[in-house]
């Protein structure tokens, strides 16, 4: 008869297998699929580039990491800023923050009203912002510039006030990307937020009432801190999508107005300089693990505080 | 009770939310509108018909993109489904153990990674896997397809695990059932409503996909937004407007069916 030691040890040797077994197929597909070309892409980035796209093989180079943010002189060997890629970069930096903002201004007072809505009425205006949220990013992107083109809907409702008395121009303009972007990405800001709002046990803001503190006061001062990291959470769910975009861009900003997701997919398509394209995509991962990064900090900090 | 109702009350919020919503709906009520237009015009309303759906469905080539789609999608979210179920009970029905939370935080990866980064990854991996073994079917896109679903699928399964309270399954198990008899008559019925909402979640990602498909299909591998993405490219059709309806009305329902799932009681 085996002890009741060894049974148990038995047992549990018999659970990590268990959950071996359970998890590889997920690990397996996740591996191959998308960390493993991961991998891939950081050693194409240092290789010498291919002349018709792809590498040369086992020729390491550090070329592609020195473009992402420097150029040789046509006729001399003189080094300069890329200014291209710089002003991409900037602009995409730009953008995405300013995206954030707005969203963040428009989404923190939506997902209010419908967190102070009474109960039968919230699941109304939640199912409102969650349609969106559900459809296509594609399908969003070309709604709105049906409203922003020329001859859409803003420009022949501005001709017809009389205001303008030719087309303002929104496609292929910054302005139309950033707009764009705030309007496709508006609904992860407002969930997280509200998600948190929803849980807000409103007898602090209350309490800061009853001591004679005005609402926005109390907005500053109570409710705000108290709900930081859904803040921070709704920033980066909007921020990261923003730094990285790839379709509204293309659409909205026409061939000139690139952001980096463009000039990424630019290095594997026309430009065919792959270690290129793969130090770029790299620098943008590393942008964005750095914004999850500074969210891990922020949400650790401020979560202790609202507990403590 | 005044009082209460007062602080829940912010100068200009109600004001700023109602035209957040009409902005929201604006763009995507014309589109719709302008799928009813019997005229040619982009812009201008010439009466209402269902000419550009008409239109849409006699097109080969949307309705080519339409059934591949229809098969990807499936596929990948039924795998994703599966492997995910899998692994959420890997990591939420044992004692915590180390390397779990590296476990989850790896399943997650596709959703840290922005999509056109595993999109050219993919691009360079199958590229060469392509001239490899000439092999260039539907195969790729179900991998890819397949992966970044499994993390959609995860998350609403796993979090329905951890909310299940594990009574019956112990109480199943002092009874001497079998683990594979606990599962499949205690855990099972109680995942369903998680399976189902990751199974959804899976496949409407996978519908949606444009950046990752459109950087790894090979020639005449149009899916429907791929293939939209290309038109919205050089022109826009009424055609698009159609289309984009018909999607937006496949979402409406897909909300609606997810809504009533959610709120049902455990």
């Amino acid at each position: 008869m085996p002890t009741a030691a060894e049974i148990a040890t038995l047992e549990s040797r018999r659970a990590t297998r268990m959950r071996w077994w359970l998890s590889t197929p997920a690990l397996a597909v996740v591996f191959l699929f998308a960390v493993a070309p991961l991998a891939v892409i950081v050693l194409y980035s240092f290789m010498e580039k291919g002349d018709y796209g792809d590498v040369k093989y086992w020729q390491f180079s550090l070329d592609g990491w020195f473009s992402v943010f420097f150029e040789r002189g046509l006729f001399d060997d003189s080094i300069g800023i890329a200014q291209a890629h710089v002003s991409i970069l900037w602009r995409s930096v730009k953008l995405a923050a300013i995206t954030t903002l707005v969203t963040l201004l428009i989404g923190f007072p939506t997902a209010w009203f419908i967190a102070t809505r009474p109960e039968r009425q919230r699941d109304f205006w939640l199912f409102l912002i969650t349609i969106p949220f559900w459809t296509n990013l594609l399908i969003r992107t070309f709604a709105i510039q049906e409203v922003f083109r020329n001859e859409g809907v803003l420009n022949s409702l501005l001709l017809w006030t009389g205001l303008i008395d030719k087309p303002f121009q929104i496609m292929f303009t910054d302005l139309g990307i950033f707009l764009g972007m705030a309007y496709v990405y508006l609904p992860l800001m407002v969930l997280p937020v509200y998600a948190s709002l929803e849980k807000f046990d409103f007898r602090f803001a209350e309490a800061a009432s009853d001591l004679y503190a005005t609402n926005s006061r109390t907005l500053c001062h109570i409710i705000l801190p108290m709900t930081r990291p859904a803040i921070i959470a709704g920033c980066i769910l909007v921020f990261i999508p923003a730094l990285g975009a790839y379709v509204t861009p293309r659409l909205l900003g026409g061939g000139k107005n690139l952001m980096l997701g463009n000039l990424i997919e630019l290095q594997f398509g026309q430009a065919r300089n792959w270690p290129l394209g793969a130090a770029l995509s790299l620098t943008l991962t590393a942008a964005v693990m750095l914004a999850l990064l500074v969210y891990v900090r922020v949400a650790a900090k401020s979560g202790g505080r609202a507990h403590g | 009770m005044a009082r209460s109702h007062s602080v829940r009350h912010q100068r200009g919020f109600t004001f700023i939310a109602l035209t957040c919503f009409f902005l929201l709906y604006l763009p995507m009520a014309t589109m719709v509108v302008f799928a009813f237009n019997a005229g040619t015009t982009v812009g201008q309303l010439d009466g209402l018909s269902l000419r550009w759906f008409r239109a849409a469905w006699e097109n080969d080539r949307i309705i080519d993109a339409l059934l591949r789609s229809l098969t990807i999608a499936p596929i990948a979210a039924v795998i994703a489904t599966a492997v995910a179920t899998m692994a959420a009970l890997a990591t939420t029905r044992t004692a915590p153990y180390r390397g779990m939370s590296l476990k989850v935080a790896f399943i997650n990866q596709p959703l840290m990674v922005p999509e056109i980064v595993t999109a050219v990854a993919l691009l360079v991996v199958f590229a060469r896997i392509k001239v490899w073994t000439g092999y260039t079917g539907l195969g790729y896109l179900i991998a890819a397809h397949t992966a970044f679903c499994v993390p959609f699928a995860f998350l609403p399964i796993r979090a329905r695990l951890e909310t299940m309270d594990l009574t019956l399954e112990r109480a199943a198990a002092d009874l001497y059932a079998r683990p594979w008899a606990t599962f499949r008559h205690i855990t099972l019925p109680l995942l369903w409503p998680g399976i189902l909402a990751g199974f959804m979640l899976a496949f409407v990602v996978s519908l949606d996909d444009v950046v990752i498909t459109e950087f790894i299909k090979s020639a005449g591998q149009e899916t429907l937004p791929t293939y939209m993405l290309g038109q919205l490219r050089r022109s826009v059709t009424p055609e698009m407007n159609a289309i984009s309806t018909v999607f937006l009305g496949v979402s409406i329902a897909v909300v609606s069916l997810f809504f009533l799932l959610s709120r049902k009681k455990t």
